[in-house]
């Protein structure tokens, strides 16, 4: 799509793009292309020097089990999330579009965990379950469960799924209520009409109908648990107990911290960049497909 | 409705939502409730649902004293820098991105297309992916410890740029025509015809911006080394982050609400902004 009239001229334009222009070099491709140099090189102890070591840096993270198991957290915590709070805010926005009293009001009450840091909801559900004192781990103590997510890996895995659930579901909410907005009536009341009831309806009109918008929210929410989650998790667990809460993300941070391991970190970066041009790239093949639709 | 409405069918979707709404505001209430009680009330696990009685206490300690060990630092202060940074992010974000979205869309000039790209790639790639060297050159920048260390490498996105340039294209060419007839320069088109056209989107995107900026995090938790210049979500971690039994709990939870009180306030009081620029930034 092209504008038929524009203006004159070259330098306006040059001098309006230039302050984007400029920031997104110094502050994107700089370091984005730093970070492939780095991933290349190896630095001693005391970052006096550098040497050029190719793809050792990548060899070296695939020997490392602790990748391996970076990987399968991130895998259980992004689909855990993402499965989530997709069923939990599909159910909600279903029972929200039914031509009910204070569907608003519902709405509005709903929406707004969006606003919440992602580390605040963190300090949120910690303060509740908390061991000693929070409020849930007494009433899941005097259930006989002996709750302790500082020392048990998959309790402290558990917490920082619902936490990032919760700030997820509002989000995924919006979106599914938007796309059953747009599904026509009439095709919900011809097949009532062929006599489906409501649960038929739903699995054989309304949620296949709701694809394009499901996928979407499955990319969306993917790239949510990669990335934005950083702050839920290092605010409650650190990426303990014993690294059982250390996504991706948070190991390149660990890794790079106070000049650590800077070529193995670039490395990770690098292989993370990849993952989320790839998912981009889906997600705009997607998108193409929408519009057809 | 389809159907006839049976007492269940219409009673289930109430109960649905407001079970819902119960699970979403639960954490938030215990966090109010927390922030009325005093530290040995809590830590002896001794507080119930109903708020207790050292609410301005706790309120006023956060905001302008600040807790006895970890931060040392009030509040109020915090929450001036969250402010500071919300806002240059979202004004900053707008004007850059509007300008350059107006040379892309209303010029023909060499290498066009490859600044479109250039600026679009940035989508992709979040802070958190190189964070390192983005520390690297706002530190050989200078700009540790500053405003503009905190907010200038987070404006490099793309998001507003193409939001901006989506709705140019629907601004009708006869609009430009007639300006131009009218012996309209572009800086006239743009304050007189563009920029009115503009506001809901500004709005939208300000909003969206502004939630954005208040909540950064590991951006902030790296370029700020000072107690003056941390930013409020960066304070409550450190609160956090001592020894548990040291923790002022009653305090952290005062500063937790105080941390989402603000950007939840723009979300509902902005509702239909809001969701504009969620789903159009996304698109």
């Amino acid at each position: 799509m092209e504008k038929r009239t524009v203006f004159a001229g070259y330098s306006l334009p040059a001098l309006l793009l230039v302050p984007q222009l400029l920031i997104t070099i110094v502050f994107f491709y700089m370091p984005a292309g730093q970070a492939m140099w780095q991933s290349f090189q190896i630095e001693d102890a005391f970052g006096t020097t550098t040497i050029f070591v190719g793809f050792e840096n990548y060899r070296e993270l695939f020997k490392k089990p602790e990748y391996y198991k970076a990987m399968g957290t991130t895998l259980v915590f992004s689909t855990a999330v993402a499965f989530l709070s997709l069923s939990i805010s599909l159910l909600l926005a279903t029972m929200a579009n039914k031509q009910i009293r204070g569907a608003t009001a519902y709405k509005t009450l709903l929406i707004w965990p969006y606003a919440v840091a992602p580390a605040i909801a963190g300090v949120l559900w910690l303060f509740m379950f908390q061991p000693s004192m929070g409020m849930v781990s007494k009433a899941l103590k005097s259930a006989g469960v002996d709750w302790n997510p500082t020392l048990n890996g998959n309790h402290a895995m558990l917490l920082v799924i619902m936490a990032a659930t919760w700030k997820q579901i509002s989000y995924n909410f919006l979106f599914f209520l938007a796309g059953l907005q747009s599904i026509p009536h009439s095709l919900i009341e011809a097949s009532a009409i062929d006599g489906a009831r409501p649960m038929r309806r739903f699995w054989t009109i309304i949620f296949p109908l709701l694809s394009p918008t499901t996928f979407f929210l499955i990319v969306v929410n993917i790239t949510y648990v990669f990335f934005d989650t950083f702050g839920i998790i290092d605010a409650m667990t650190g990426g303990g107990p014993a690294k059982a809460t250390e996504t991706l993300v948070y190991k390149v941070f660990a890794d790079g911290r106070l000049g650590g391991d800077l070529g193995g970190s670039a490395a990770q970066s690098v292989i993370l960049m990849i993952m989320v041009i790839a998912m981009t790239a889906f997600q705009f093949k997607y998108i193409e497909r929408k519009v057809s639709y | 409705m389809v159907e006839k409405r049976t007492f269940l069918s219409a009673i289930l979707p109430h109960v649905v939502l407001i079970l819902g709404v119960i699970v979403v505001f639960f954490p938030v209430y215990v966090a109010f409730v927390a922030s009325t009680w005093d530290a040995a009330t809590i830590a002896n696990g001794q507080m119930g649902l109903r708020p207790g009685p050292h609410m301005l206490e706790n309120y006023h300690r956060t905001l302008f004293v600040g807790t006895a060990s970890s931060t040392r630092e009030p509040v109020g202060n915090m929450m001036l820098n969250s402010l500071i940074m919300a806002l240059m992010i979202a004004v900053g974000k707008i004007i850059i991105s509007i300008f350059s979205a107006f040379a892309i869309v209303y010029y023909r000039f060499p290498f066009r297309m490859a600044a479109f790209w250039i600026i679009f790639v940035t989508l992709m790639l979040p802070v958190e992916v190189r964070i390192y060297p983005t520390y690297k050159i706002v530190s050989d920048l200078n700009m540790l410890d500053t405003y503009w260390g905190l907010t200038v490498p987070l404006i490099a996105s793309a998001t507003g740029t193409l939001l901006f340039r989506q709705f140019f294209m629907t601004i009708p060419d006869e609009l430009l025509e007639a300006s131009k007839i009218d012996a309209a320069g572009p800086f006239r088109f743009f304050k007189d015809t563009v920029l009115p056209l503009s506001m809901t989107t500004i709005a939208a995107l300000f909003v969206i911006q502004f939630i954005y900026g208040w909540n950064q995090y590991l951006w902030p938790l790296l370029i700020t080394t000072k107690d003056s210049m941390q930013t409020i979500v960066i304070g409550i971690k450190k609160m956090i982050v001592t020894q548990d039994a040291l923790t002022e709990w009653q305090l952290a939870m005062t500063t937790a609400v105080l941390a989402l009180l603000p950007p939840v306030i723009v979300v509902v009081a902005m509702q239909k902004l809001f969701v504009k620029g969620l789903v159009e930034t996304e698109k």
